[in-house]
């Protein structure tokens, strides 16, 4: 069966271990889950999780059937054939640069800017340091871009978040 | 006005028409325990052990429908009901445990008896919560007994600082709670209902497979009406046993690993699978590609997360037994299956479900002593060969009950699972069917026995081993019987292949050790004894009585599927 990323929003009663609740349904049953972010919403006491796992289709009815189970598990919407708009905050720091390493830097971040957001947000003598706003795909391939041009990289990434389009079918 | 938290949890109980709390003391639940102390309502039992509690308060819950009561202290208390709070979540078994925990300011400081019980439960509770302040507490009580007894029951923990014990706050319990994530489903999708019932119908040779969920929705009688009904005949699971009486013609047997040759061979030639409340665990399916190849399969559960999990359904139907088969009974049409039924027949003849009777005693007769004796009584099994014999041999008519550890399998189970059966119900015969192993695992529950003056039957069924697990050695291991033998002692040669007479004698003297707690015991060694025992236990009204039954040791479950092969790959001798 095919397996694939897939796309959860869930929300839950903002408390303390649900978090923890969650996380441990994804280890205890042996789900791939390859990003979790979570946030409070609008409501004080609701917190939206945005979930993506690696899983075939039998499985993934298993995960959402399983956070449903879940008292502190209000709502979960299947996120994965929706128009959506998602992001992921990445900084990307590249080190041990010349200063024609970082002309490429910028015209890498030049391009990426494009469809998202990317900022050269601090710099030094060797090194520049890229904030970067773009699907977790785009993120992807920025990391890998950098990653075959130079030799010093360190990523930090936040996890995915993502809201229901309004009007757009763009992700 | 304001009163205290210990003060709410005892209203809090009595309001819930609580009679009975299975309690062990420590620091933590000391102000609990004096609030219970000080009124009459509500009895405390003094277990043991706490996990021997939490069996306890799980047979008290099977044997009176309302929900096991615990109160444990915090750190070792707490982490020793860990076992039974497992078992009750496999088996659907409403509990709803209170432990103490250190005082809020305390917690995360590796206090003393500090542990993180709440993590530790959390992947075998419905529900667990640490309250962190004191206006919540009413209604984190009212939650948790609706939720361990809604839906699909299940365990709820709930820790209880003990600053939040004594601190003021509401006096009131609510007699409501509104819980946004939790709606358990109380109506059946009649469009879902109807698609199943016509599969059954246009089906040649349907199959009904009931488990646990029936007898836990109480819905036997209507299964029964609804299998009379349409002429197809049933099987259960271990834990669906008794749904439809035993003796009933379209009763074929338990299926699965060892149930009986013509229920797995009708799972496996059936050509639609009607199951109600069970998971298909593997004990049930077996190798999972071969289960049930010719049948479509509906499958009725309470629980939307048991649906298409393990098997592939071909009509899922999300309902209470109870109120799907009600309507069930309503459509149900009278069915031609009577060559369906005479080949079932063929089967049964062909491999009947029996032991030998040229050795001495063996637990079959055990088994109909039993049904002779006690045919109105509750029985409670441990795990093991003996747990399978029961459920082989038993036949449990109506107004007789089985309370077994199913899902989790745990050893240790019976022998306090009777007791708290006995404790809601003192006015029904419970016997409990034990291993000598198993028994070894909770026998300090001896002095629950006595000091609560419990007439449990405990039968042992002494075959000196850890035996179904020497069944495995003896069948797939080469004999290698590896810390299976429970005579065995440090000086014994390393290749044994058996008992002989050269053995250390068995530890301990079962029947001696009974009597110096003041219970009732004797020894049983041949046939002819049984009866007399098993009359005599039922005649003690005010204490327990141990019956020793020794049975031989190479005694096997039979018919066996091995872990893993297809349920038609039966071994049968
Ligand atoms: C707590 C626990 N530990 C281990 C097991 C594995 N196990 C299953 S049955 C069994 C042997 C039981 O022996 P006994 O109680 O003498 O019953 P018998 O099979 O001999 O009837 C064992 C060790 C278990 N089910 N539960
Ligand atoms: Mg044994």
């Amino acid at each position: 069966m095919e397996m694939k990323n897939r796309w959860i929003a869930l929300y839950v009663e903002n408390q303390v271990g649900v978090l923890a609740k969650v996380s441990g349904l994804f280890s205890g049953k042996s789900y791939n889950l390859q990003s979790l972010t979570v946030g409070t919403t609008e409501h004080e006491d609701v917190s939206r999780m945005t979930i993506c796992v690696t899983s075939d289709d039998v499985t993934f009815e298993q995960i959402k059937k399983q956070l449903n189970c879940m008292v502190e598990v209000i709502k979960v919407m299947d996120l994965t054939n929706v128009p959506l708009h998602m992001k992921e905050i990445l900084f990307a720091k590249v080190r041990n640069v010349d200063q024609e390493q970082k002309e490429e830097v910028f015209r890498i971040a030049e391009v990426f800017d494009q469809g998202g957001y990317v900022r050269v947000t601090d710099i030094g003598p060797e090194s520049v340091l890229l904030e970067c706003m773009l699907t977790e795909r785009r993120n992807n391939e920025l990391i890998a871009l950098l990653r075959s041009r130079f030799r010093q990289i360190e990523v930090v990434r936040g996890g995915a978040v993502a809201v229901e389009a309004i009007s757009t079918t763009c992700r | 006005m304001d009163i205290t938290g210990r003060k709410l949890f005892v209203k809090a109980l009595q309001e819930e028409g609580v009679d009975t709390v299975f309690a062990y003391p420590g620091g933590m639940v000391t102000d609990l325990v004096d609030e219970l102390y000080r009124q009459e309502q509500i009895r405390m039992v003094l277990p043991r052990h706490e996990q021997a509690l939490v069996h306890e308060a799980e047979g008290y819950a099977r044997a009176t429908g309302k929900p096991g009561v615990c109160l444990v202290t915090s750190g070792p208390g707490a982490t020793n009901t860990i076992t039974g709070i497992a078992d009750a979540h496999y088996d659907s078994i409403p509990l709803v445990v209170f432990t103490g925990q250190v005082p809020q300011h305390l917690i995360g400081n590796d206090a003393f008896q500090e542990v993180d019980i709440v993590g530790m439960t959390r992947s075998i509770t419905k529900y667990c919560v640490t309250v962190r302040d004191r206006r919540e507490l009413g209604r984190i009580i009212k939650m948790a007994f609706y939720i361990a007894q809604s839906g699909k029951p299940g365990p709820v923990l709930i820790d209880i600082p003990k600053d939040i014990q004594l601190q003021a706050g509401p006096a009131n319990y609510p007699e409501h709670v509104e819980i946004r994530g939790y709606k358990p489903n109380e109506t059946v999708h009649i469009g879902q209902l109807k698609k199943a019932y016509k599969m059954l119908r246009q089906a040649k040779q349907p199959l009904i497979l009931a488990g646990g969920g029936v007898n836990i929705a109480g819905a036997g009688d209507k299964l029964t009406a609804f299998a009379e009904k349409m002429k197809v005949p049933v099987v259960t699971t271990i834990m669906g046993k008794g749904a439809i009486p035993t003796d009933h013609p379209l009763y074929i047997g338990n299926s699965g690993m060892h149930g009986c040759y013509a229920a797995n061979k009708a799972v496996s030639e059936c050509d639609v699978l009607f199951s109600i409340g069970t998971r298909f665990n593997d004990r049930i399916t077996g190798d999972l590609n071969e289960f049930a190849p010719k049948a479509k399969i509906v499958h009725l559960d309470i629980d939307a997360a048991s649906i298409s999990r393990n098997v592939v359904v071909d009509v899922p139907v999300v309902s209470d037994a109870n109120i799907a088969l009600e309507r069930l009974v309503e459509y149900a049409e009278p069915k031609h299956t009577e060559k369906w039924l005479e080949r079932i027949a063929a089967w049964k003849e062909q491999n009947p479900l029996a032991m030998r009777r040229d050795k001495g005693m063996s637990p079959q007769m055990i088994m109909e002593g039993i049904d002779r004796v006690f045919p109105q009584a509750i029985i409670v099994t441990d795990v093991g060969q003996h747990q399978m014999w029961a459920t082989q041999y038993l036949s449990l008519p109506k107004g007789s009950k089985l309370i077994t550890s199913g899902g989790l399998g745990t050893m240790g189970f019976g022998f306090p699972a009777a007791l708290g059966a006995q404790i809601g119900d003192r006015s029904r015969d419970v016997v409990c069917i034990t291993g000598d192993g198993g028994m070894q695992m909770n026998m300090q529950e001896m002095a629950t026995a006595i000091t609560e003056g419990l007439p449990v039957v405990v039968c042992i069924l002494n075959n000196q081993y850890l035996g179904m697990v020497r069944q495995m050695q003896q069948l797939f291991y080469g004999k290698r019987y590896g810390i299976t033998c429970l005579r065995r002692n440090k000086d014994c040669p390393n290749n044994c292949k058996g008992p002989g007479k050269d053995c250390p004698p068995y530890v301990p003297d079962f029947v001696n050790w009974a009597k110096s707690y003041g219970a009732a015991a004797v020894r049983v060694s041949g046939e002819s004894q049984i009866v007399e025992a098993l009359e005599a236990a039922k005649a003690e009204k005010s204490r327990a009585t141990v019956i020793e039954f020794m049975i031989a040791s190479d005694e096997l479950v039979l018919p066996m599927v091995k872990g893993g092969n297809p349920m038609s790959e039966m071994i049968l001798k």
